[in-house]
């Protein structure tokens, strides 16, 4: 008797927990797909009377885009993201690689250090690259970004990359190097296959978190030739009103890539942060 | 080529440090430098007339910067410790759990999916006094008069906290719960045989053997607190009066609106050493545990 009560209140608190992690994501997809004037209707409509997908065509029109260009920006996430996950990812092997592998001096200090550069809060780093860009011109453009990415996202990449190598046993490199691998044959035919689907999970994280970014973004692109997601969402955001439905139609347009990934790969991720933190 | 490596395997990381010269430890040498001119970006021969320590003197003065940096202080600590516990009590639910736990893990991660930026404006929209959820829902149970969230000087910091504690908890209770399933079950039985009650079971064994997991999250965590001003920027832009002012929000109207860089670089220098002293306190003890169980 008194443990089914337990029971109850037990799963009734579960419930109740992931109700609250869920509920703000519902109800910004559930008003993506109504008119404006229904949000704003009081007293409260729980449930849309009439499902529309007025936001999205206006944001995807190709013949002019009517208010926001939803599309381009969704380009240059797309690009801006991509590029430096992949570059940050080989930068950030390579340093993970000699992390778990190389035994050298002052190895600790400079995975400190790298850890304390990516600990420099985002707004207090875009005043002084924000001058910087400007002045070698690579202010609004793509590229600027993009460098700026791979540097915020190595150290992050180095922890992970670090870990998934020390899982993979030394012995297993030895073994193939005395059947007459050289090292680097011994990492990409070991190794690496190995290690593939850690890296894998940290690619994604790499790349989530340029396409979440807004600090440094929202200083360093000015137009729509580099604007991201994030920074295009302040558009629907004017002095005095809010076109509610159309954020919460670009929030579910940036929402999507980052659900499906991060599925993917959770059960990597988490392997890949305690282990390298643990036994590091 | 790779005998060369493995003599000086520092090359391989050569490429990560030169980015982040490039990006990182140029630009803050040259903010360190602006930081004692009086550089105005309206004015740029200003780049060049020094002023010495003159910004930092006002800074001391200021005291509109020292409360929210005292803000800030006090911001962080609540929402972390919250977030640790909220995070802890999560885990500890979940991995009671034998069915389904799987997609209940799937579901606590969902908030690290969203953008900062993107829990900011959701939590505007919920708090939203007009059209808000909260609002909406409480105007089921007779609360006829809107209560404006954002806006009422004592409820736009707690309204700002709910929103960073939603975002952030799922990174504590993802690694607690991987901390938690990696718990040895022998030391535990071996305890309830002797008598332990399961108060005793978890201060003894459970939170001990924690230990790295709370500090592998807070070591994770610090690394991103600045971007909390995402959140802050959108949801009350640092108002109503600077009640929510937060010591990055406030480099952002000083050198972007004002246009006053020498002054925002020597306040983001000091939200630098604020930034790098989490993440270097965590670290350490995340060293330190980590020892301690014996790794």
């Amino acid at each position: 008797m008194n443990k089914s009560i337990k029971k109850i209140i037990f799963w009734i608190l579960t419930f109740f927990i992931m109700f609250i992690i869920c509920l703000p994501g519902i109800w910004i997809f559930i008003s993506a797909f109504r008119p404006n004037p229904e949000i704003l209707s009081k007293p409260a409509n729980w449930w849309p009377d009439v499902w529309t997908i007025y936001q999205f065509t206006q944001m995807f029109s190709i013949k002019g885009y009517v208010s926001v260009p939803a599309f381009q920006y969704l380009t240059n996430s797309i690009i801006i993201s991509l590029t430096s996950t992949v570059i940050a990812i080989t930068i950030g092997m390579m340093g993970g690689y000699a992390f778990a592998r190389f035994n050298f001096k002052g190895k600790n200090s400079i995975f400190l250090g790298l850890m304390l550069a990516r600990a420099v809060p985002g707004i207090s780093l875009s005043l002084p690259l924000f001058i910087i860009w400007a002045k070698i011109g690579l202010i609004n453009t793509s590229f600027g970004v993009i460098l700026v990415y791979v540097a915020m996202n190595v150290p992050f990449t180095i922890w992970l990359t670090d870990g998934f190598f020390r899982q993979i046993p030394k012995e297993m490199s030895e073994v193939a190097r005395t059947d007459g691998c050289t090292r680097f044959q011994a990492f990409w035919n070991v190794e690496l296959p190995l290690a593939g689907p850690g890296i894998a999970a940290a690619g994604i994280f790499a790349f989530l978190l340029s396409w979440n970014e807004y600090a440094l973004a929202s200083v360093l692109t000015r137009t729509i030739q580099s604007k991201t997601l994030p920074i295009g969402m302040m558009d629907y955001l004017n002095e005095f009103t809010i076109n509610w439905a159309g954020m919460c139609a670009i929030a579910v347009v940036m929402i999507i890539p980052a659900v499906i990934l991060t599925f993917i790969v959770q059960k990597h991720l988490v392997s890949g942060l305690t282990f390298g933190g643990v036994k590091g | 080529m790779f005998r060369k490596i493995s003599r000086s395997p520092i090359i391989l990381i050569l490429p990560a440090i030169i980015a982040i010269s490039i990006v990182v430890i140029v630009p803050l040498i040259f903010s360190l430098y602006t930081s004692f001119t009086a550089y105005k970006l309206t004015r740029p021969d200003s780049l060049y007339k020094f002023v010495g320590f003159r910004n930092y003197e006002r800074l001391l003065d200021n005291y509109k910067f020292w409360y929210a940096f005292g803000r800030t202080i006090i911001f962080l600590m609540i929402a972390l410790n919250l977030e640790l516990l909220f995070g802890l009590g999560i885990a500890l639910l979940i991995n009671k759990i034998t069915w389904g736990q799987r997609t209940l893990r799937t579901i606590m991660m969902f908030p690290m999916m969203f953008s900062p930026i993107l829990v900011g404006f959701q939590w505007k929209y919920i708090f939203n006094d007009n059209i808000g959820l909260l609002n909406n829902f409480l105007y089921l149970f007779g609360y006829q008069s809107a209560i404006a969230w954002l806006i009422d000087k004592k409820l736009a910091m707690g309204s700002i906290l709910a929103a960073e504690i939603w975002a952030n908890t799922a990174i504590f209770s993802i690694l607690l719960l991987a901390g938690l399933m990696g718990i040895p079950k022998d030391p535990i039985e071996a305890a309830r045989v002797d008598g332990c009650n399961s108060w005793q079971v978890f201060k003894n064994i459970t939170l001990p053997f924690l230990m790295p997991f709370i500090f592998i999250a807070l070591t994770i965590r610090s690394l991103d607190v600045g971007r909390a001003y995402d959140i802050v920027h959108i949801m009350t832009g640092g108002g109503p009066a600077m009640r929510t002012e937060l010591i990055w929000t406030m480099i952002a109207r000083v050198g972007y609106k004002d246009a006053n860089m020498g002054m925002a670089n020597a306040m983001s220098y000091v939200s630098i050493i604020l930034s790098i002293a989490f993440t270097y306190y965590f670290f350490t003890k995340l060293i330190a545990a980590r020892q301690a169980i014996g790794n």
